[in-house]
């Protein structure tokens, strides 16, 4: 910028240049910096949809608190869920300033939510049917999420990089509680054995979609790769998760357990994991809510928010005691 | 006193005791985390499952202290009694409305908010005298909790009075779930048949003396917001410190053990 010129001056493709050499010289963006539109509404879009799925999230774990099988276990899982909550709410927070200067609040995210708009991670729409799943869900997904969060740790916009800081913290002890459970089930009896090979066998594929397609034409989106000039984030989703399968194949091997595809292989030449790909018309079709417990979470979400709304107007009504 | 020390029938005693702080938390810690995900707003699912999950905590001491005293496995006693042998309060074991935290739950945040402020408050007047119990072990439980209890108190008294002087809705809502409550209130100040024992043996205060202080406090703040306050609260379905209770107890144990009962004796 030349010296003695206000910003304000600059026109709209000078504002560009600039805020591109920003964040190439490794500058963080904050929330009252100037940003060009696309930026913003890239971060709303992730954000909100990283916010919202925690919060989805935390409903399948749900169904296993109160079951957990044991006191430490019960108290472990309550944390857990609780945590996830916490990172809800917090990413919320970062997407509601960035939605402020376009005149939306909480409610549009929860209305976005509500009637599909807003998408939540595939995991969240799939059956959890036995404590297995529970266990799976912290070790692997818990997992992935680690692997998928610390490579936006970086990220160009301030506030998410911090807010994901704090969560990948919390999510190394989630990992740790299911790997937990996992070598619990994984020495013990024949039928907790089964009950996690099967556990593992229902998660497998929408393990592989946690990450996303490889690339843009399996859905025709183009939001990775956006993100990574814009230095939201840094890998793409192949890159990501080969990382996964390098950090947890051989820890599921390790257990003795099965993976539910005989193609799976490590290939020398290419240093890559030779894998059967998942079926993405079904991610799509999953994503847009036509998952097995899309629309059952969904209605435990939407009739809570209308039950209670005689208390958000009774708070909305009351000066804070 | 410790448990080297204890006479038959003040071990007697003080095991009665546990089980009714141990029961009165896990249960109502049962009831709150069945809310997850379910609260009016984001931030109260973040406070009050940290609250459940706090309140977890306090049962799985008592559990402990159980065990100590020779009562079993903590996990098998929490989770494997029958019905008639919990000593919780009956109104701690009501469910938070019609349907299930699974299915269609059509939850009262009245009842609930009504429910954990009065025993938050006896709660705190119980660990306050818990503190000084004759019961080393006890006291030193006691003044554990209590750090973390003083803030769920704080917790559900602002959501109390809130409520309480907010639209005529919340208002008539709160009124209905504070008769709802006080029909069977009178179960949580009640130390059950052995109370005399309790009391003799100093591990706790006289339950008069404990009633009277709830009821004051009530008073005070019910007459604060502008209600009216109806005289002591009953126990119109029986008293839990005996071993009565409701259908609703059998739907939370048999939810609460349901993994843990397909095999005890392994490692989960």
């Amino acid at each position: 910028m030349t010296v003695g010129m206000s910003f304000n001056q600059l026109n709209e493709e000078e504002k560009m240049t600039h805020f591109l050499d920003r964040i190439n010289a490794g500058e963080k963006i904050e929330p009252d910096d100037w940003m060009p539109d696309d930026y913003r509404l890239q971060l709303i879009r992730l954000i909100s949809m990283h916010g919202i799925s925690e919060i989805m999230g935390a409903l399948p774990e749900k169904e296993w608190v109160p079951k957990a099988p044991s006191l430490h276990r019960k108290l472990a899982i309550m944390a857990k869920v609780q945590d996830e909550m916490g990172h809800g709410q917090l990413l919320l927070r970062v997407a509601e300033d960035l939605m402020a200067p376009l005149g939306k609040t909480r409610h549009d995210i929860m209305e976005d939510l509500f009637s599909g708009k807003l998408k939540f991670h595939n995991v969240f729409h799939m059956d959890a049917p036995t404590w297995g799943d529970a266990g799976i869900i912290a070790w692997l997904v818990d997992g992935a999420a680690i692997i998928s969060q610390s490579m936006m740790l970086d990220s160009s916009y301030g506030p998410y990089a911090r807010a994901l800081k704090r969560i990948c913290a919390e999510e190394v002890f989630h990992a740790q509680h299911g790997e937990s459970i996992i070598l619990a089930m994984a020495e013990g009896t024949p039928e907790q054995r089964e009950m996690l090979q099967d556990a593992l066998n229902r998660w497998w594929e929408s393990l592989i979609m946690f990450f996303g397609p490889k690339s843009a034409k399996e859905t025709g989106n183009s939001n990775a790769d956006k993100n990574i000039m814009y230095k939201i984030r840094t890998k793409t989703n192949e890159d990501l998760r080969q990382e996964f399968f390098t950090k947890y194949i051989p820890r599921i091997w390790s257990l003795g357990l099965t993976i539910p595809d005989d193609t799976i292989r490590f290939d020398e030449d290419s240093q890559m994991w030779i894998y059967k790909d998942a079926d993405w018309s079904k991610f799509k079709q999953i994503v847009s809510g036509n998952g097995p417990q899309s629309q059952n979470r969904l209605d435990l979400r939407r009739s809570s928010y209308k039950n209670n709304e005689w208390v958000r107007e009774a708070l909305a009504a009351k000066k804070a005691i | 006193m410790t448990e080297e020390t204890l006479k038959p029938q003040e071990k007697k005693a003080l095991i009665e005791l546990l089980y009714q702080l141990a029961d009165d938390d896990f249960l109502l810690s049962f009831r709150g985390s069945e809310w997850l995900g379910l609260a009016p707003h984001i931030e109260e699912d973040v406070a009050f499952s940290s609250i459940s999950q706090d309140m977890m905590g306090h049962a799985n001491l008592y559990y402990n202290l159980l065990e100590d005293l020779g009562e079993g496995e903590a996990d098998r006693i929490a989770h494997l009694r029958t019905p008639d042998q919990y000593r919780n309060a009956i109104i701690l074991e009501e469910v938070n409305g019609p349907g299930t935290y699974l299915k269609e739950p059509d939850y009262d945040w009245a009842f609930t908010v009504v429910r954990n402020y009065f025993y938050a408050v006896h709660k705190h007047i119980r660990l306050d005298s818990l503190r000084h119990s004759a019961y080393g072990p006890l006291a030193e439980a006691a003044r554990k909790i209590m750090t973390e209890q003083y803030y769920h108190l704080i917790h559900w008294e602002i959501w109390f009075k809130q409520l309480m002087t907010s639209t005529d809705e919340a208002i008539e809502r709160m009124t209905a779930a504070i008769q709802k409550v006080w029909k069977d209130f009178g179960g949580v100040l009640t130390l059950g048949p052995y109370y005399e024992d309790i009391v003799k043996a100093n591990f706790i205060d006289d339950e008069n003396v404990m009633k009277k202080r709830w009821n004051n406090k009530i008073e005070a703040v019910l007459k604060e917001v502008g209600a009216h306050y109806p005289g002591e609260p009953r126990m119109e379905r029986g008293n839990g410190r005996n071993g009565v209770h409701t259908d609703d107890l059998k739907q939370a144990t048999s939810t609460l053990s349901e993994v843990y009962a397909t095999n005890p004796a392994t490692g989960w």
